[in-house]
């Protein structure tokens, strides 16, 4: 530890640390644009100078480590001149085009510009322009907007391993380009869009396709391979516009691969947004009752022996275990999530793993990859793998086709029988292998797909005990898993322990199968199931699709809260950011409905019940959910009082509410609550009214629901002036201002502070004001509402507020958009026929 | 007056030939087995009694910056020769290695082995083809004589002497650049710390030193740190190679005592300014970098690194760019300007930002379409370059203009008002 002074006051920090890297320890901000954690330090932008006592020049704190009793200085007045100083130069030759510029609004230039900028210019002379350049098809290039901080050829260089991208010429006329103006030949290029701290690199699918602040940002995990990368995923109303990276150190660090950036350009493309049914070879739309009918139909008449179901390689975790409970309540013998025909009896969940996880990478000491392009099918863990070679120059080794990895590795050669040579101490790595402390083999698909894979698998079991590759406290033996689905649908056992892919293709040409049903299968030779109707749930129209006769619309990864297993074994919560288009649904509630179709005694009322199940089930599983979940609560804890208040309000379980539900203990309520909902009765109301009703335990009365929501109604109109609201005034004073001289953004965050249950946040047509917030309905009625009270001008009170009520408990439960409109459709045109 | 004897540089015109046989007879390679056998110690100590202080313009005691050099045989250590000469009215470096080769190399033999050091590189500038061929030739001679490379001069020292021909950049002579430079990556400063003699070329410890300094190291080392420091001031010690230029009657380079007067430098050797001494304006003491100094200084001040600097200027490279009253000093220095917008190497914000700006405003200065908010304007921006970048390129770009509107502005915002009148 290293005593220095910032700002006369004094800290302790590391040893090794550099001045601005100390400086974000004591919380004293630098601005910077050059550096950034996880690149070589630059130093070239010269934002970040300090000054230090004893030097006479300013420093660049990016680039200077700290030793004993330095004394810092961030806020002189010669650190703020110069700051200014070399704001108003990147800011001379920089356009200044934010109005047109994808970056504006998540721009460093901009932020910093507010922050440390000068008001006026002072540049009379002509502004350099840039030509664009071609960067291919992911990035857009606005080359006139650079501030040359170097960040994307230090990421080219050291990151992704192409030394692609370069600056040229010299002086003012300095530029970044990738010489020839070619495509930049990585997996990870598009990460120097997020690297970029201006507009020069911009995404150019998303170009000009959303403002950063219009966009909703939910962070969920990407599906393209098994890494399971943490991901934002922002959209512009219900469309997902484009995919960021989120930090997890354990995983993808700050980076995601292209694929996973760009995936999202499909989610709309071919897209199957409602059932279809194939009538005289033609498919033809239908409805979700006529598609269900027609499957239980199918899955009554046929023996559970003539039917085969597999899974694909998007489907998440509780789709994973539905299907296999669904398969077992049916009988379903023919089983398969192994799209690719892998055919090793699994026993144990450690023989399909990553095991020594992903951020094992940075410990082992010795890579021994065996048939895997680590480099397309996970290009994350291959860029881990040239991190630690970099940082350590570990040994690697490669058998398997000879590629480029972007680090060096031996290739031992193209054969499998060199793991036997190795075994035998005739090839030469098997030094470096038994020298090494923490050994790691990473295991290719390819390996495991072949004929003679067990044999191979056997022998890497003896190969592990040779090499001491699995150890009290270390298992290098990892397998490489290639889809976001596979290792939960194995953690389920979604497969036959004795048959493969291959089996089943055998028995079809046997004519076994009369009919198979398949969730999102799209690897498949469906040429193999010539005689049978197969049955596809999915989302687009794949090759699945083609072969069905009958198709379900369901939601894709951004469309789902969904559980998803890495390759490391690692549960991750996906999120919903947005609606499956059309009809679709999402994938655990069709299979709901097939069992309540076909009476199979099993339902679940909500996506938690399907995980309490699941849990029950697979109790290994529920330690790393939990663990996410114990994190999450303590996040939670550090918010306000009433955000628990919220959570905590429905004090049930949800067995004890399922077994309300079950048991009619509520029937009368939920009757009762039907007729002043929904203005009909509980038998004519649809499932998904039912569904509403139980599952957000809707009040009899309006004193029950004002007390559920937290507020309550006042009949008779106040007149605006009487009211006074301290909290919302208390902030406008706090800015300084009167409420009156608020903007529209700064009034809806005074009240959604306090407003958590956000009733009124979803009224895009509110007026805010201090007395509360005017909600206008479509009947051109006014009320205010705010958090304890809400007032209405209007003297039909029970129909406004029911209006108000469905219609927001309808956006933001309802689970399609279609079903979003109907239900508006239904419930409200009866409302406002009454009303007129 | 330096005497004849005293010149290191007895061929610096290249009355004789260059070649091995005569430098021997100029005593180049006279017994240097001797020097090395009195060991690294003896002769760091000896440079450090010289008090030389660098040739290439900073002035850092030589000795001094030999002695951060790690010793013990485990670290593998560079001596680099930077003869990059490109500073603007400098051409000393040149002559040196056209006609005094010998003086370089076994100067860079006695260095390497005082800095434990068996590889030296010479980085010479592109420009110099001829003596870069010529270099070639002596440094070929030297080693079919035995007097480098395995066993150099029979004192046992393995040494090996290396020529790199740059490629024309102004910005490689800066000495973390030249070493990026050799390394085969684009010329930028690198970040200090890490000091080359730390970490240097190819993350070795490592010296960069100018060409003048360590052709002087053997002559110091014959002859005595004592008697080197007997010439010039208390730590303006030595004789030191003045290239005088510009509009004086015989432009020259001339050895000569440190912390001689200007005016006898330039009446002497320089067959006086152009019009006689009062015909003077200004000068530029020790090339483009430094700022300029009016006739008024002149009179009085000596060529000397501390002298110099006492009156806001510096010693440089002691390239000395005479100006007499014809020059035109808003255009001149806005000459200077364009030079180094053109050789900025655009790493860092100041000067690639920065270098452009000022150049386009001494333009306009010079043009006449400014006033006197322009000026304030173009000394706040050097002010902004100054003490700001990664080397000390943005400094040398903002001292002349700095050094011009401290002189003469006054004289520059009358002549502006004149030609606003006119207009």
């Amino acid at each position: 530890m290293v005593k220095i002074k910032i700002n006369n006051s004094e800290y302790e920090v590391r040893d090794g640390l550099t001045i601005l890297q100390a400086c974000e320890q004591a919380e004293k901000e630098v601005p910077r644009f050059c550096y950034h954690d996880r690149l070589s330090i630059a130093g070239n932008c010269r934002m970040c100078l300090v000054d230090v006592e004893g030097s006479p020049k300013p420093v660049a704190s990016c680039a200077m480590p700290i030793s004993e009793g330095m004394s810092i200085h961030t806020n002189t007045p010669s650190v703020k001149k110069a700051r200014e100083g070399v704001m108003e130069f990147l800011l001379i030759n920089h356009p200044l085009d934010c109005p047109v510029c994808d970056q504006g609004g998540e721009c460093d230039l901009q932020d910093q510009t507010i922050a440390y900028g000068s008001p006026n210019s002072r540049f009379d002379e002509n502004k350099r322009a840039v030509d664009e350049k071609h960067m291919g098809p992911l990035i857009k290039t606005y080359m006139t907007r650079c501030i040359h901080c170097t960040r994307c050829i230090r990421f080219a260089d050291e990151v992704a391993g192409v030394s692609e991208l370069g600056a040229v010429n010299r002086g003012e006329k300095t530029e970044i380009t990738t010489y020839l103006e070619k495509t930049i030949d990585s997996e990870l290029s598009a990460n120097i869009i997020d690297l970029c701290p201006v507009g020069a690199l911009t995404s150019k699918p998303y170009q000009f396709e959303a403002r950063p602040w219009e966009l909703k940002k939910t962070e969920t995990i990407d599906v393209m391979d098994a890494v399971g990368s943490n991901i934002r995923v922002d959209t512009y109303g219900w469309k997902v516009k484009r995919v960021l990276p989120v930090l997890n150190e354990d995983i993808n660090e700050e980076w995601i691969s292209d694929k996973t950036r760009y995936a999202c350009d499909g989610l709309l493309n071919q897209r199957i947004d409602t059932p279809l049914i194939k009538q005289n070879g033609k498919l033809i739309e239908s409805d979700w009752n006529t598609v269900l009918l027609e499957l239980k139909r199918l899955l009554k008449e046929n023996n559970p022996e003539e039917i085969a179901f597999l899974i694909g390689d998007f489907v998440d975790l509780e789709t994973a275990y539905l299907s296999k409970k669904l398969s077992d309540t049916l009988n379903i013998k023919s089983i398969e999530c192994r799209q690719e025909g892998c055919k090793i009896p699994f026993n144990h969940r450690s023989q399909y793993l990553f095991n020594s996880k992903i951020s094992g990478i940075d410990e082992t000491d010795c890579v021994l990859i065996i048939g895997s392009n680590v480099r397309e099918e996970a290009a994350i863990i291959n860029s881990r793998i040239r991190k630690r070679i970099l940082s350590e120059n570990i040994p690697v080794a490669l058998i398997g086709e000879e590629i480029d990895l972007t680090y060096k590795y031996d290739h031992l050669g193209n054969d499998v029988n060199i793991l036997t040579d190795l075994l035998n101490e005739k090839n030469d790595f098997f030094k470096k292998l038994s020298a090494a402390n923490k050994p790691m083999i990473i295991i290719g698909q390819s390996l495991l797909n072949r004929d003679d894979s067990m044999q191979i698998y056997s022998l890497l079991e003896t190969f592990t005990d040779k090499f001491n590759i699995i150890q009290d406290d270390w298992n290098g033996f990892n397998v490489l898993q290639l889809t976001a689905s596979r290792v939960g649908a194995l953690d389920v056992g979604f497969f036959q322990k004795n048959r493969s892919l291959e089996d089943i293709y055998k028995d079809a040409r046997n004519g076994k199968y009369k009919f198979v049903l398949s969730i999102g299968a799209d690897e498949i030779n469906y040429k193999e199931f010539k005689n049978c109707q197969i049955i596809y749930i999915g989302t687009h129209g794949d090759r699945g699709a083609n072969a069905a006769s009958i198709i379900m619309p369901s939601a894709a990864y951004t469309e789902k809260d969904a559980i998803y297993v890495n390759t490391e074994g690692r549960l991750q919560l996906a999120n919903k950011a947005s609606f499956p288009p059309g009809e679709g649904k999402e994938d655990w509630k069709i299979i709901n409905q097939i069992s309540e179709y076909l009476e199979l005694g099993w339902s679940f009322i909500d996506l938690s019940d399907v995980r309490n199940s699941l849990f029950n089930d697979f109790p290994h599983l529920a330690e790393d959910f939990n663990e996410q979940i114990n994190i999450f609560t303590k996040l939670l804890e550090n918010k306000s009082k009433d955000e628990i208040e919220i959570d905590s309000k429905d004090l049930r379980t949800i067995k004890e509410k399922k077994y309300d539900t079950q048991h009619g203990n509520t029937k009368n309520f939920e009757e009762n609550s039907s007729q002043k909902v929904f203005n009909s009765k509980w038998q004519d109301l649809n499932d998904r009214q039912r569904e509403y009703l139980r599952k957000y335990n809707y009040p009899e009365t309006w004193l029950e629901f004002t007390e559920n929501f937290g507020f309550k109604v006042v009949n008779d109109i106040k007149k605006k002036n009487n009211i006074i609201l301290p909290y919302e005034e208390q902030y406008a004073q706090n800015l300084g201002k009167t409420w009156d001289d608020l903007t529209y953004n700064q009034k809806k965050w005074a009240y959604t502070k306090r407003n958590k249950n956000n009733l009124i946040g979803l009224a895009d047509d509110a007026n805010f004001t201090p007395e509360g917030i005017v909600v206008i309905n479509d009947n051109q009625e006014a009320y205010y509402a705010k958090l304890k009270e809400i007032y209405f001008e209007n003297k039909n009170l029970s129909l406004s507020i029911s209006d108000f009520y469905i219609n927001d408990s309808i956006s933001r439960h309802s689970s399609t958009m279609a079903e979003c409109s109907r239900a508006r459709i239904q419930i409200r045109n009866p409302l406002k026929e009454k009303a007129s | 007056m330096l005497k004849e004897k005293d010149k290191i540089f007895n061929n610096l015109y290249g009355d004789k030939s260059y070649s091995l046989s005569e430098a021997k007879n100029r005593g180049d390679w006279d017994q240097t087995n001797d020097l090395i056998k009195k060991g690294s110690d003896w002769i760091i100590e000896e440079m450090k009694k010289s008090e030389l202080r660098g040739r290439g313009g900073a002035g850092f005691p030589t000795g001094l910056k030999w002695s951060f050099m790690p010793k013990g045989h485990n670290s593998n250590n560079y001596l680099v020769v930077n003869a990059d000469e490109s500073e603007p009215g400098t051409c000393k470096d040149r002559d040196m290695i056209r006609n005094e080769p010998h003086k370089l190399i076994e100067g860079c033999l006695l260095s390497s082995f005082a800095m434990n050091a068996h590889n030296c590189y010479i980085y010479i500038r592109g420009e110099y083809f001829n003596e870069a061929v010529v270099l070639q030739k002596a440094i070929d001679e030297a080693y079919e004589a035995g007097l480098v490379g395995k066993n150099a001069c029979g004192s046992g020292w393995d040494f090996d002497i290396y020529l790199h021909r740059g490629a024309g950049a102004y910005i490689c002579g800066e000495e973390t650049a030249l070493l990026e430079s050799l390394e085969g990556k684009k010329g930028q400063p690198r970040l200090k710390p890490p000091f080359p003699a730390n970490k240097g070329l190819y993350g070795s410890p490592t010296t960069v030193n100018n060409v003048e300094t360590i052709a002087v190291v053997p002559t110091i080392l014959r002859r005595g740190g004592d008697w080197f420091a007997s010439f010039g001031r208390s730590k303006n010690t030595g004789t030191k190679v003045f290239c005088i230029s510009g509009h004086v009657n015989k432009p020259c380079n001339i050895e000569e005592e440190m912390s001689i007067p200007l005016k006898e430098l330039i009446e002497k050797h320089a067959g006086g300014v152009v019009g006689g001494w009062d015909n003077l304006k200004a000068i530029i003491p020790g090339g483009s970098s430094v700022p300029l100094i009016p006739k008024k200084v002149c009179d009085t001040v000596l060529m000397d690194f501390d002298s110099l600097i006492e009156v806001k200027s510096g010693l440089g490279t002691a390239a000395v760019i005479v100006m007499d009253k014809t020059t035109d000093l808003v255009k001149a220095i806005a000459n200077l300007s364009h030079f180094y917008k053109h050789e900025s190497c655009g790493q860092c914000t100041p000067c690639r930002e920065g270098a452009g700006w000022m150049w386009r405003m001494m333009e306009k200065i010079a043009r006449g379409e400014a006033s006197s908010n322009d000026i304030d304007k173009l000394l706040d921006v050097t002010k902004q370059i100054e003490g700001h970048t990664i080397c000390a390129l943005g400094d040398a770009a903002a001292w002349p203009i700095q050094g011009l509107f401290r002189h003469f502005r006054d004289e520059i915002e009358d002549q502006l008002i004149k030609k606003v009148r006119a207009a």
